[in-house]
């Protein structure tokens, strides 16, 4: 589903003396099928903004489209229950949502309460559970013996349950374990691919913005800073280091190898093993000039 | 429920925040007697410019404090209603739908629910004005001649702290988990009254078993720190009264004779 958003603010308690202004005209479009990054520092406005996107908060100004769905200041969202259907959220810590007896009715919560029938449920739940590398044999257990990491599995579990087209992420990998991350991250592309999402993606790793987003959007102060694909956003250091953001690791270390030898590599996605194949070849070619 | 005011502090540096806290128990204690005291118009007049005044004197916004105060109005206009059908004294007014409305009914619900109305008014200030943490350190030394008794009285202000600091974390927490079921297709709003009390399940769970977790960690983290209870325990902040407390105090003392005096 396309997304767009049209001069959208958002003041949290207004008219009063704890009165916040959390967005501040935002404008911005997001293409259906795209996998988009949501960077910013802590209060920059990304978790209100992603609130924005199954209508959770309603923007005190401006409209949002999201599919056939309009969300704007002052107008009753038609078919609410509809877009939560089509926009899964995972929110930060999602373990933290788990109350059922056992995993297989924690998993089914979300689509029963969307009127998914029961026969489409048991269809689903192997599905899922595949996709997030969970045993089948754990569907009896109550979610509350597992550890935090298989906890949260079975939470996100129970968002893909819903089938959504837009998967929205806020911070899926925080307290996880690095392989954990990575494997998580890795599961949630596979996904994107896979079923054709939408991924909205708000981490605090540029690592990631960069390795799994074709956009990124970056937040400040609730305002947008700066917008475009990763390659071009992420070289530009001075700007980034303004909203205390760092440059990705490869990205600095691309740029480090290229002061130190004279070079002029460029960062175009590769994988460490492509980029290390790159440096060999361009460090060999200079070898026999110096003979 | 962001816009619930009761016992929600309001931060500024008025006259009011600065004053010691256990004054302000202590007038606030005395208001909630006295107010019983008011028999007739021009005493219960005294008593309302007086709260007023004294809001005013916070520099909170009337406009903010009276609609936080906004689930109470229910219960005042309740009291004045209930009133006004169930008293006959006085002369009849008028009647309504068979009922008949006396004049005594009308003074006696104006009477009722605008103590009622001071009563909350008043008391909200202290809260609105002092930190949860200043209440307890006041209540605290008030009680401290229980210790005599062998009362527990600082376990007792530590449990009232603890609780106090984990208002706000229990109403977030709430917040987001609610949140995060919404998303997960429960609508707490709309729907028949048995589908709304099942909703609060997916809700209560996650909370208990956060709070327990909770509790846990800080027993945990309280005992790492070496607290061993309140045995020869120092204090952070002092409480001192100054000049000022006794200055307001005395204009209460003033405001209270002034209350005997319109009494009669």
């Amino acid at each position: 589903m396309d997304i767009q958003f049209n001069e959208v603010s958002y003041t949290y308690q207004p008219n009063s003396p704890f009165s916040h202004q959390a967005l501040k005209n935002l404008s911005f479009s997001i293409k259906s099928g795209s996998y988009v990054a949501i960077v910013g520092h802590t209060g920059s406005g990304k978790s209100t903004l992603i609130q924005h996107l199954n209508g959770l908060l309603r923007p005190t100004a401006g409209a949002i489209k999201i599919g056939g769905f309009q969300h704007q200041a002052g107008a009753k969202t038609a078919n609410i229950k509809d877009l939560r259907r089509q926009v899964g959220v995972v929110f930060q810590y999602p373990e933290h949502q788990l109350f059922e007896e056992t995993i297989k009715k924690d998993i089914a919560f979300g689509p029963r309460n969307f009127g998914v029938s029961d026969e489409e449920i048991e269809r689903r739940i192997p599905d899922v559970l595949k996709a997030v590398n969970l045993s089948p044999d754990l569907l009896e257990r109550s979610p509350f013996d597992l550890s935090g990491g298989q906890m949260r599995r079975v939470a996100i579990a129970g968002v893909l349950a819903m089938d959504p087209k837009v998967l929205v992420l806020d911070e899926p990998t925080a307290g996880l374990d690095p392989r954990g991350q990575q494997e998580v991250m890795d599961m949630f592309l596979d996904l994107h691919k896979r079923k054709g999402l939408t991924t909205i993606l708000v981490t605090h790793s540029m690592e990631d913005a960069l390795k799994y987003a074709d956009h990124v959007i970056i937040l400040d102060h609730g305002e947008k800073y700066m917008e475009g694909k990763p390659s071009e956003i992420f070289v530009q250091n001075e700007a980034l280091q303004k909203v205390q953001l760092d440059v990705p690791e490869v990205i600095q270390f691309i740029q480090d190898f290229n002061e130190l030898f004279k070079q002029n590599l460029s960062y175009q996605g590769q994988t460490e093993q492509e980029l290390a194949e790159e440096i060999n070849k361009l460090l060999r070619k200079e070898e026999p000039t110096d003979e | 429920m962001s816009s619930i005011i009761i016992g929600q502090y309001v931060p500024a540096n008025s006259v009011v925040h600065r004053l010691d806290p256990r004054a302000k128990i202590v007038m606030i204690f005395c208001f909630v007697v006295f107010v019983f005291f008011a028999n007739n118009t021009l005493s219960y007049a005294w008593l309302t410019v007086f709260a007023v005044a004294s809001a005013l004197l916070t520099q909170i916004p009337l406009r903010f404090i009276a609609k936080g105060l906004s689930p109470v109005w229910f219960l005042i206009i309740f009291t004045f209603i209930l009133h006004l059908f169930v008293t006959n004294e006085g002369t009849v007014l008028v009647e309504l739908f068979g009922f008949q409305i006396y004049s005594g009914a009308l003074i006696q619900g104006v009477a009722i629910s605008l103590r009622f109305f001071l009563l909350i008014l008043f008391t909200s200030l202290l809260t609105l004005t002092t930190t949860p943490i200043e209440i307890t350190d006041a209540i605290e030394t008030l009680l401290n001649p229980l210790k005599k008794i062998k009362f527990p009285v600082h376990e007792l202000a530590l449990m009232m702290s603890i609780s106090l600091r984990f208002i706000p974390t229990l109403m977030q927490e709430t917040e987001k988990i609610s949140k995060a079921q919404a998303s997960r297709g429960v609508d707490f709003r709309t729907g028949p009254l048995k589908d709304r009390i099942q909703a609060v399940v997916p809700l209560l769970v996650p909370l208990f078993v956060s709070a327990f977790k909770r509790a846990e960690e800080l027993a945990m983290a309280m005992e790492a720190r070496g607290y061993q209870g309140g045995e020869g325990r120092t204090r952070l902040r002092e409480l001192v009264i100054v000049k000022r407390d006794w200055l307001a105090m005395l204009a209460f003392a003033l405001v209270i004779a002034g209350l005997f005096f319109f009494r009669y």
